[in-house]
C-alpha cells in the first residue's frame, strides 16, 4: 500500500517494527512444529528427549532409510496414488460432462437438477456414513479401491460441477452456434472446444480433488479392511499404534508421508491456492 | 421430454447429449450422496446392527438416546467452542496477517506460502505432529516447561485441557486458509477508494476501519461460513490427538458418531446422530443464506 511511504520517511518506524515482531511470532508458531518434525526424524529417541528443538548431534539416517527401503511405505503411497488418481479422473469426467450440459444446453428442469446437485454442498459425507457403508457393502464394493473411490467422486461432484459450470458459461454461446451450423455435434464441441479451452479450471478442480482424496481418512477407514489396500493416512495410524512411543520413527514416517504433498504444493501452488479459495473469487 | 427441444425445435442433438452426459454424475450423486441421507432418516427409527434387514422399529427412541447421552452434549458444546474460537481468534488473526501480507514487499509471498502450508497437510499428519508437540515426555511443550524448571503438562491426557490443545491445533492448521481468502479479496480491491480516503486526509486507522474493512465484509462472512462448516465436519484431526477422550471430553459430533455409531455398528443410533448433524448443517446453510445473501 502506498501509505507505507508516509511512515518509512520518518526513519525509525514503530508500526513497521510491530509488524515485523508480529510476523516473526507467527512464523515461529507455524514453522517450529514442522521443523521439529523433520529434524526429529534424524534423531535417536534419547536425543529427541533432551534436544527436541535443535539440529541433531548425530544424524540418524537409518530412521528415514529404514522406512524408505521398506515395502510398506511404498505400498501405502501406491494405494493413495491409485485411489486419488482414480478419484480425480472419474470426478473430472463425470463433472465436466454434467457441467457442460448445465452451462451450454438449455432444457426444462435444468435449473432443478442443478439445485439438486448443489444440495451436496450443504452437508459433509459423515452425516450419512452408516447408510453409505451399508450401500457399499450391498454393492459388494467393500474392501476394494472402488468402494472408496466412488463415494469420494460422488461427494466431490457438487463443488466440481459448480466450478466447471461457471467457467464453461464464459465460453461464448455464439461459438457453439457457429460450430453447430458447421455440422459439429455437441459431443465434438465438448471434446474439441470446451475441454481444451478449460485446461486451467480442470487443473484447478483436479488439484483440489486430488489433495482432498490424498488426505482423506474417514471414507477409507470405513470401507477398507485389508491392510494391503490402505492409503497412507490409515497406514500411518497403524504405524503409530505399533510404535506408540518411538517418536523418532513416527516423526520420520510423518515427514516422508507429507513430503509428496509439500512437493506437489510447491509445484502447483497457483492451482491449489486458486482452487481452495475459489469461493472467494466470486465474492 | 418435448420441452427439452423447445428452445431450438429441430435440434435433437441436445436431447441426446443431455441424456448421455448427465446420467453418470446424477447416478453417482444419487446413489452415494442423496440416498444414504434419506436412508439415514429411515434407519434412525430402528434398533439395528446392520445385518439382515432392519425389523426392530423403535420410533424416535434413538433420538432420545442421542440427546440423553452425556458425550453427545459435550461433543455439541465442543463444536460450538470451535466455532467461537474460529470467529474470535482465528478470523482476526487471519485478517490482520492478510492486511500485512497483501502488500508487496520482499518475502511477502514466501510468508503467505508458509502460513498456507499447514492447511494442505493431511489432518491425520497434523494430528500426529501435534501429539508429538504435546507429548509429556518427548514433546516440544514439555521441553519448554522443563527449560523453566516446571513440571511438563500432559495436555491431551486431561479432560480439562484436551479441548484447549485441539483448539490450538485448529488455529495453527486453518488460519492460513482464511488469510488467503482475505488476501485474494484485498488484491482484487479497487485501490482508488483507499487512495481517495488518503487524499481526503483519513488516517491509516480510519482508512482501515471505514473503507477497507467494510469492503471485506462479504469475505468475512464467507470466512465465517467456512469456519462453521469446518467445525461441523471435524473428525480426522481428533483421531490421532485424543480419539475424543479422555472421558469423552474432546469429541466433535462426527467423532461421536464414529465412536458410538460406527465402531459399535449401531446403525439406528449412528443414523440418528447423522440426521441431527444433517439438520444442523441445513438449518445453518439456509439461515446463512437468508441473513447474509439477501443482497446477492
Amino acid at each position: 500500500m502506498s501509505d507505507q511511504a508516509t511512515f518509512s520517511d520518518r526513519g525509525f518506524d514503530l508500526a513497521a517494527l510491530y509488524k515485523m515482531l508480529f510476523l516473526a511470532v507467527v512464523v515461529v508458531f507455524v514453522a517450529t512444529p514442522l521443523l521439529a518434525t523433520v529434524l526429529g526424524g534424524f534423531k535417536s529417541l534419547g536425543e529427541l528427549r533432551t534436544n527436541p528443538f535443535g539440529l541433531p548431534q548425530v544424524w540418524e539416517w537409518e530412521n528415514y532409510g529404514g522406512i524408505l527401503w521398506s515395502k510398506r511405505y511404498w505400498q501405502l503411497l501406491g494405494n493413495s496414488l491409485i485411489i486419488s488418481t482414480m478419484t480425480v479422473v472419474l470426478t473430472l469426467i463425470a463433472a465436466s460432462m454434467a457441467a457442460f450440459v448445465f452451462a451450454q444446453i438449455k432444457f426444462f428442469g435444468s435449473a432443478m437438477l442443478m439445485s439438486y446437485i448443489t444440495m451436496g454442498l450443504l452437508f459433509p459425507a459423515a452425516t450419512a456414513i452408516l447408510p453409505l457403508f451399508i450401500k457399499v457393502r450391498d454393492l459388494e464394493l467393500l474392501d476394494s479401491y472402488f468402494g472408496v473411490v466412488l463415494p469420494q467422486v460422488a461427494f466431490a461432484l457438487a463443488m466440481s460441477i459448480l466450478l466447471l459450470r461457471r467457467f464453461f458459461k464464459d465460453i461464448p454461446y455464439e461459438l457453439l452456434e457457429a460450430a453447430r451450423i458447421d455440422g459439429c455435434s455437441y459431443i465434438e464441441f465438448f471434446r474439441y472446444v470446451t475441454l481444451p479451452l478449460s485446461r486451467p479450471i480442470l487443473a484447478t478442480v483436479g488439484t483440489i480433488v486430488f489433495v482432498n482424496s490424498w488426505n482423506s481418512y474417514l471414507i477409507p477407514l470405513i470401507m477398507l479392511n485389508s491392510d494391503d489396500l490402505y492409503p497412507w493416512p490409515l497406514g500411518i495410524m497403524v504405524y503409530q499404534g505399533e510404535y506408540s512411543s518411538e517418536w523418532h520413527l513416527i516423526l520420520a514416517f510423518v515427514t516422508l508421508t507429507i513430503l509428496p504433498t509439500i512437493i506437489l504444493f510447491l509445484f502447483a501452488q497457483k492451482h491449489i491456492v486458486a482452487g481452495l479459495t475459489a469461493g472467494a473469487v466470486k465474492g | 421430454m418435448s420441452a427439452l427441444t423447445a428452445h431450438r425445435p429441430f435440434d435433437s442433438g441436445k436431447l441426446a447429449t443431455a441424456l448421455l452426459f448427465l446420467p453418470p454424475a446424477l447416478l453417482l450423486f444419487t446413489l452415494f450422496v442423496m440416498m444414504p441421507v434419506v436412508e439415514a432418516a429411515w434407519y434412525s427409527g430402528f434398533n439395528w446392527n446392520g445385518f439382515g434387514s432392519p425389523k426392530n422399529w423403535i420410533g424416535f427412541d434413538n433420538y432420545r438416546f442421542v440427546f440423553d447421552n452425556r458425550a453427545f452434549g459435550l461433543a455439541f458444546r465442543n463444536n460450538i467452542l470451535i466455532i467461537v474460537v474460529s470467529l474470535s481468534i482465528q478470523l482476526p488473526l487471519a485478517l490482520s496477517l492478510a492486511l500485512i501480507l497483501a502488500e508487496k514487499f520482499r518475502g511477502a509471498v514466501a510468508l503467505r506460502m508458509l502460513f498456507f502450508m499447514p492447511y494442505i497437510l493431511a489432518e491425520i499428519a497434523t494430528g500426529l505432529i501435534f501429539s508429538f508437540v504435546y507429548d509429556g515426555d518427548y514433546g516440544l511443550l514439555a521441553a519448554i516447561f522443563r527449560a523453566f524448571g516446571a513440571q511438563a503438562p500432559h495436555l491431551l491426557a486431561s479432560p480439562q485441557t484436551s479441548m484447549l490443545a485441539i483448539l490450538i491445533v485448529i488455529v495453527w492448521k486453518y488460519f492460513g486458509f482464511h488469510m488467503m481468502l482475505f488476501i485474494a479479496t484485498l488484491q482484487g480491491m479497487d485501490r482508488n477508494l483507499v487512495e481517495a480516503g488518503q487524499i481526503d486526509g483519513a488516517t491509516r486507522w480510519q482508512n482501515l476501519r471505514y473503507i477497507v474493512i467494510p469492503l471485506l465484509y462479504p469475505t468475512i462472512r464467507l470466512s465465517a461460513f467456512f469456519a462453521i462448516v469446518g467445525s461441523l465436519q471435524l473428525f480426522d484431526l481428533i483421531m490421532p490427538l485424543t480419539r475424543g477422550g479422555p472421558a469423552d471430553s474432546s469429541h466433535t459430533m462426527v467423532s461421536f458418531l464414529y465412536t458410538f455409531g460406527v465402531m459399535r455398528m449401531r446403525v439406528g443410533f449412528g443414523s440418528a446422530v447423522g440426521v441431527i448433524l444433517f439438520c444442523v448443517c441445513v438449518t445453518f446453510a439456509f439461515t446463512y443464506k437468508r441473513w447474509f445473501m439477501r443482497d446477492e
